[in-house]
């Protein structure tokens, strides 16, 4: 009995435990509902995985499907984000444990119950319980913000800080957070809105179907809006954290915070309004130009400081030598590296398409353009998958050869997936369709061998997380242990203020 | 290093182990006889049936008839020779416009009077004028003509005309006095009226879609074999529960005995929709998901548009 309690308790009450939780539920979502498109429906896989779980495919009901499966796997997502916030960023220890607990009874049941109701037959019971799971999330998105709220005294910067700061000493990264926060909460309020006319005058589709239709309704343009949104602050989230894991400061810092603030605010009220105004992407267009700016001046740094940290003993490196130096951890390498490649097969694409749309991609059939879509978030998707990847690979101490194996195979074999991808999706401007049999059949190869080496990898690392966690003095425990000091430790500081208050209540009282 | 040389050697194998697939005109399949008449119509009589993916129960208030099977290479080289003869097709250089570009092609083309145009975002003025019908020497063409007639490669004479643009589609149905079905008309033709669990079909033939239903993207038909999984248009009529050369099919028509509304080749649809240039198919094709071919799904495309995996059939 002590052996299992031991495990829920770094399971459910420690990040890495938590992050783990969650990391093998999205890959056991990816695992079984992965085998129901692509490549495993010819090959037959589908048909046994819908055979073994009993599954309730309706043809009509695909769409909705679909939906509730993005839904489970962001809700996860977001979750591991929200882990990783409320322990590196200083708030109270009662705060963190009433956030993570309420994320995670709330994921966990909006996965278990979505994909109940989605996959195996429409009891609404169900579905009001994967709509309880999405409301304890929001909820714990809710305390998140006050745990955050940025004008509190105590998390102010002093003058000397290296980190970025208003004049009044207010700590511009906490407020970044704060605010991709709040936006989050109000871009979720826009699918709640929507969702809440789900078969009362709004019916279930996917954005992507509905590209070249004059007519949009209010409803449909408020999912468009929130579809984009919700993805843009999950990769605003992620590039915070990891400029927090990095230790991005100095001057580079003082010049992102203020841009990444101003650029989830501009690009949050630019896809909301999508549902009011017609240049609504004009707004979107400049919040990412912060964005991406923001992102950029992490990049500079992290890289910086690796060539920094990998040639510290060296008097005067020579450019070969700051190269090995950069590329010397590829962990740590990878994040910067996977928003660069980026650029590649998602922000240069969706610029691309934005000036040549009428020129060249309208002029295309609309499943050609659908192709371009489709591929483009969902190859951002996976680089914001890979950038936690990194992350918790390092928190999990990850070394030596393990480390590089593990952190280049990710990357060498995500960017041949994802090249490949956008390549496939772009093969209309170089092969024509009677002559793409080729190009097709290999592009795929590619996208099939990049993305299944990067699972493997995963699996490679889950199954030791697995054997490890068996063990009895086991990684976990030295996580578990190293966990519970700094928190102890930080709980001491806070009854230490808490009561330095008190006496001087008491204090000012007996006056 | 050994291990690095290992893995990549291991990699270079799986690759190169992978055959690289033919275009789908560098070989000829066999001629197949499906014993389908693509001359035959099917008549769809007045009365509501469920339209769309959430089933909307739609009135069409007239009985009409449309073609049992997409229209044919032989047939559309037949029509091409008949509107040379009289002169309502020429064939030569045309301007082909669509966005921002402007290009000449060899064809066949002739007289549109054009579409009313609104102005809005994105849409683009169809102009009276002449327009190209059918390319004579783009990749993947199977009518052939030699300055004088047009024919049909034999043994894709009976497979469904593919590169047609929706001008061409449009003239060889109006050149005989009938139209390309409304997209209501289309869908109402492909899965009739029955509602099973109050849900109308997804495919003409059911509610689950089967290898053997219809010609799609890995559907290891008969001409996989030969051109990969992307495979090529099979003749029309096929999945008639026949057995081919040891290939079995099942009988996958229409409730109303329509062939081919889904897979081969996506079908041109006459609507011309306000505020907007596009021209929406149905049914899918041998390049699509099988999810793609459910009933309600469409594809859209500029008027001016051709490809290897469009066709039409007519309604009257």
């Amino acid at each position: 009995m002590q052996f299992v309690k031991d495990r829920l308790d770094y399971l459910f009450r420690s990040t890495r435990g938590l992050t783990l939780v969650a990391i093998a539920v999205v890959s056991i979502v990816t695992a079984i509902f992965g085998t129901l498109s692509g490549p495993m429906v010819e090959w037959g896989i589908k048909d046994i995985t819908v055979r073994l779980l009993g599954m309730k495919l309706v043809e009509a009901e695909r769409e909705g499907r679909v939906i509730m499966l993005y839904h489970t796997i962001a809700m996860t997502i977001v979750a591991i984000e929200v882990y990783f916030m409320t322990e590196m960023l200083p708030m109270k220890r009662y705060e963190q444990t009433v956030i993570n607990g309420t994320i995670t009874v709330g994921y966990l049941t909006a996965v278990v119950f979505g994909l109940l109701f989605a996959y195996w037959g429409h009891a609404f019971v169900y579905h009001g319980l994967f709509l309880l799971g999405q409301s304890l999330v929001f909820f714990a998105g809710i305390l998140l913000c006050i745990a955050l709220w940025p004008w509190k005294k105590e998390y102010r910067l002093p003058a000397d800080s290296p980190y970025a700061r208003s004049k009044s000493g207010l700590d511009l990264e906490r407020m970044a957070f704060f605010v991709m926060a709040v936006s989050t909460l109000l871009s979720a309020s826009f699918g709640a809105v929507t969702g809440s006319y789900w078969g009362n005058g709004h019916e279930t589709f996917l954005g992507e179907d509905l590209i070249r239709n004059p007519f949009k309704t209010v409803l449909q343009k408020a999912i468009i809006g929130h579809l984009h949104i919700m993805l843009t602050l999950i990769a605003i989230a992620i590039t915070l954290i990891v400029g927090r894991w990095m230790k991005f400061k100095g001057i580079l810092h003082r010049i992102a915070m203020p841009l990444m603030i101003w650029g989830t605010i501009i690009i949050t009220a630019g896809a909301l309004s999508v549902v009011w105004v017609e240049w609504a992407h004009t707004i979107i267009y400049v919040g990412s130009v912060f964005v991406m700016l923001a992102a950029l001046m992490y990049v500079i740094y992290s890289w910086d400081m690796l060539i920094k940290e990998g040639t510290a003993g060296i008097e005067k490196p020579t450019g070969w030598q700051k190269f090995k130096a950069l590329l010397s951890d590829p962990i740590k390498f990878g994040p910067g590296w996977q928003m660069v490649f980026m650029n590649f097969t998602v922000s240069g694409v969706g610029i691309f398409m934005a000036v040549k749309l009428t020129e060249i991609f309208r002029v295309w059939p609309h499943r050609e353009e659908r192709i371009v879509l489709t591929g483009h978030w969902h190859i951002l998707s996976g680089l914001i998958a890979t950038i936690i990847l990194f992350y918790f690979a390092d928190l999990s101490g990850l070394k030596g050869k393990a480390r590089k194996w593990f952190g280049w195979l990710v990357i060498l074999m995500s960017n041949i997936a994802f090249a490949s991808v956008t390549i496939f999706s772009m093969k209309r401007l170089f092969v024509t369709e009677a002559e793409q049999q080729g190009v097709v059949n290999w592009l795929m190869l590619f996208t099939d061998i990049g993305l299944a080496v990067v699972l493997v990898a995963l699996a490679v690392f889950m199954i030791w997380r697995l054997y490890d966690l068996l063990q009895a003095k086991g990684y976990w425990t030295q996580e578990y242990n190293a966990e519970r000091k700094t928190s102890a430790e930080a709980e001491i500081e806070e009854q230490k203020r808490k009561l330095k208050e008190l006496e001087e209540t008491l204090k000012e009282v007996s006056k | 290093m050994k291990r690095t040389f290992f893995l990549l050697t291991l990699l270079a194998l799986t690759i190169s182990s992978c055959a690289p697939a033919p275009s789908i005109g560098a070989i000829t399949p066999p001629y197949v006889d499906t014993g389908i008449d693509p001359e035959s119509w099917a008549v769809v009589p007045a009365g509501t049936f469920p339209y769309g993916q959430h089933d909307h129960m739609t009135l069409v208030d007239y009985d009409y008839d449309i073609m049992v099977t997409d229209v044919t290479n032989e047939q559309y080289a037949r029509f091409l020779n008949e509107a040379l003869a009289d002169g309502t097709i020429r064939v030569g250089e045309v301007e082909v416009e669509t966005g921002e570009q402007v290009w000449v092609e060899i064809g066949v083309y002739g007289f549109y009077p054009g579409d009313p145009y609104d102005g809005y975002k994105h849409e683009e003025e169809i102009k009276p004028g002449d327009k190209l019908f059918f390319p004579i020497e783009a990749d993947g063409v199977r009518i052939t003509f030699d300055g004088k007639t047009f024919r049909a490669i034999h043994e894709y004479s009976n497979h469904p005309v593919t590169m047609v643009t929706w001008f061409g589609a449009n003239a060889y149905c109006e050149y005989y006095g009938w139209r390309l079905p409304s997209e209501i008309e289309w869908e109402k033709a492909a899965r009739g009226t029955e509602l099973v669990n109050g849900r109308g079909l997804p495919f003409p033939w059911g509610p689950h879609i089967e290898r053997n239903n219809a010609n799609y993207y890995s559907s290891f038909d008969l001409f996989e074999k030969m051109f990969g999984k992307l495979g090529n248009t099979m003749p029309v009529g096929f999945y008639n529960g026949r057995t081919y050369d040891g290939h079995e099919t099942l009988d996958s028509a229409s409730p109303y005995g329509l062939y081919d509304m889904a897979g081969n080749v996506w079908q041109w649809t006459g609507d011309n929709y306000p505020k907007q240039h596009y021209r929406h198919m149905r049914g899918g094709s041998f390049y699509s998901y099988e999810v793609d071919l459910r009933v309600w799904k469409f594809n859209s495309a500029g008027p001016q548009h051709y490809s290897p995996q469009v066709g039409f059939r007519c309604a009257r």
